[in-house]
């Protein structure tokens, strides 16, 4: 309990200096936690570079070198230009670099489309079952309660065996799989807030309920959306992966880190650069996402800071 | 006690049958039907339909759907429309190679992630716990398969202590168990470390300490009891991970378990197996994690009066 009693002069100074809202406090709160910029530097970097791709990747992600299979890093490219293989070539001499600015194209669309497809299953059904409660309440949990019971990539990996292995049916898939999380969050949120003086008054004003939920109760639950997304796009990110590795996500010749890891299977005990280089962009990316999501939760809930 | 485990019991039964009929909807979304997925062009009309007579697939999906859970509850999944093995049997032979590869990852992770953790909280800002963090996070970022990957060619072809892959002895088991172990016990260690922290915040603490007991009585003997029980429900949660894991790490490894009978039943297009196996680990999943309730409530008696 110390910390609560230090901590909260502190909000309440800064408070004072601009009349800051909660988001202004915590953006202050989170430029303070160096893990958490650092985070959001490379999330930055990566929407650099999914944005750029086409003009910053030195090769084509499909031009393929078939002289060159399998060149070691730092070797010499004869077509297209010249220049050199910064990570090598993969195993029909595409450069394995450019392949993986390409990729980050997959893996942000991935995070970015199925938290989103998560978020709107999750939040609409979540705040109809916290809302509403009763039967419709009783259904949806129970519905919940169901999706709990499949682990999460056995679950895409059905989706994906019934849509069909493509990249789009990823986003689907993982969106589908991560909607009951979500709905719970939202749900426990709009339980608790929804007994408070300010919605009591918002429905004596005879304000609609859709109304009261978009305009009053969600706004006031942001703060754990907003966590639990930043913090569910890398598991998308992972989930990708691990279907495109399993042969049922990115099909070829689409670079995906995923699939290119797939790829890279057969060689490597002969040739590990192939399965190394995309494994790393994977783990930088992720690790970004987990420092900033847990660097925004502790700035916007200091309480759980410790 | 009993009374718990009773409700906990009765509330499963919904759940299983909600799991049962969103398997069997998933396998019967897929475009056309299973027999003619399953022989794509390779027969003609007239076979299709004789097979299609044969399987019962041309009832309505209603009774098909009746007959799969009759059968299920009577511990008849079907025959694989591959090897006409009955899918039990399949199960049977899978099963124990993925209990063993979770129930080892299990020990390594509680056992690294509680040391790792309670080091990390006692030594707070220390060079361990800064250091245990960040390669904790990077397991939790790192895709489970491409760790696998780099533990083969580091201990198995660098430096050439384990074998590579395959199942046949306890040495074949150290690298799988290790490296589904280690994001197990990333995931403990965090939790750990932070629910420590908070728990010898307490005032019982401060009068542990007042009485001038040993930093090692006030943290064995005070502090871990109360700490532990967050690290419990997580350890619960991530049973689902563990499967999750599973299926990935016996694909790197070779590992005859549940995971490589999946995908192998999917790259076949093998419909009982896949149904068998998708409804069977999440029966097991759903009673591990009544295993884990109960367990939970006899831990911490508050849970079972809610």
């Amino acid at each position: 309990m110390s910390t609560e009693s230090t901590a909260a002069p502190e909000v309440k100074a800064n408070r004072d200096e601009s009349g800051g809202s909660l988001w202004t406090d915590a953006w202050r709160r989170l430029k303070k936690n160096k893990p958490a910029m650092v985070g959001l530097f490379f999330i930055i970097l990566l929407v650099f570079v999914a944005l750029t791709a086409d003009f910053i990747a030195p090769a084509g992600p499909y031009t393929q070198d078939l002289g060159a299979r399998l060149s070691k890093p730092g070797a010499h490219r004869a077509i297209g230009g010249g220049g050199l293989y910064l990570l090598g070539s993969d195993q029909l001499g595409r450069d394995i670099l450019s392949r993986i600015i390409h990729g980050s194209r997959v893996s942000l669309a991935v995070g970015l489309v199925s938290e989103f497809i998560v978020s709107f299953l999750g939040i609409s059904l979540g705040a109809i079952a916290g809302y509403y409660g009763g039967k419709a309440d009783a259904w949806i949990m129970r519905l919940s309660d169901i999706m709990f019971a499949f682990p999460d990539l056995l679950f895409a990996i059905g989706i994906m065996f019934a849509l069909g292995p493509n990249i789009f049916n990823v986003f689907i898939a993982l969106g589908v799989v991560g909607w009951a999380g979500m709905a719970r969050l939202v749900r426990s949120q709009i339980l608790s807030l929804k007994e408070m003086e300010f919605i009591e008054s918002a429905r004596a004003q005879g304000i609609s309920d859709f109304r009261i939920i978009v305009r009053h109760l969600l706004p006031n639950c942001l703060g754990p959306i907003i966590v639990s997304i930043t913090l569910g796009i890398p598991g998308a990110i992972l989930g990708e992966a691990g279907l495109s590795f399993l042969g049922l996500g990115a099909q070829p010749p689409m670079a995906s880190w995923g699939s290119m890891i797939y790829d890279a299977r057969p060689y490597f005990s002969t040739f590990p650069y192939f399965s190394i280089f995309p494994g790393v962009a994977i783990m930088i990316v992720v690790f970004a996402f987990n420092l900033f999501g847990d660097g925004l939760r502790d700035a916007l809930d200091p309480r759980l800071k410790n | 006690m009993l009374q718990f485990i009773a409700r906990r019991l009765l509330a499963a039964i919904p759940v299983l049958i909600g799991v049962s009929l969103i398997t069997f909807i998933l396998m019967n979304v897929v475009p056309g039907d299973p027999i003619s997925a399953m022989m794509e062009k390779r027969a003609d009309e007239a076979t299709i339909q004789k097979l299609r007579h044969a399987y019962g697939l041309d009832r309505p999906l209603y009774l098909q759907y009746l007959s799969f859970v009759g059968h299920a509850a009577r511990g008849d999944l079907g025959r694989s429309f591959r090897t006409d093995q009955p899918v039990t049997e399949a199960l049977a032979q899978h099963f124990p190679a993925t209990v063993k590869l979770a129930l080892s990852s299990m020990i390594v992770g509680m056992l690294l992630g509680l040391a790792v953790g309670i080091i990390s909280a006692v030594k707070q800002y220390s060079v361990f716990d800064h250091g245990s963090m960040v390669l904790a996070l990077s397991f939790i970022s790192a895709p489970i398969f491409w760790v696998a990957i780099l533990l083969q060619i580091l201990f198995g072809l660098y430096w050439k202590v384990l074998p590579i892959s395959g199942y046949s002895g306890w040495t074949y088991m150290v690298l799988p168990a290790f490296v589904l172990g280690s994001r197990y016990a990333a995931s403990i260690a965090r939790l750990t470390r932070s629910s420590l922290l908070e728990t010898v915040r307490q005032d019982y603490i401060r009068t542990a300490r007042a009485k001038g007991l040993t930093e090692r009585v006030v943290i064995f003997k005070h502090a871990l009891k109360n700490a532990m029980i967050p690290v419990i429900t997580v350890i619960g949660l991530q049973i689902g991970g563990l499967l999750t894991g599973a299926i990935l790490t016996e694909s790197v490894f070779a590992i005859p378990g549940l995971g490589r009978l999946a995908i192998s039943a999917i790259n076949h297009r093998d419909f009982p197996l896949i149904q068998g196996t998708v409804l069977f680990t999440a029966v097991v999943y759903v009673l591990a994690n009544i295993i884990v309730d109960i367990s939970y409530a006899y831990l911490d008696p508050r849970i079972r009066l809610q």
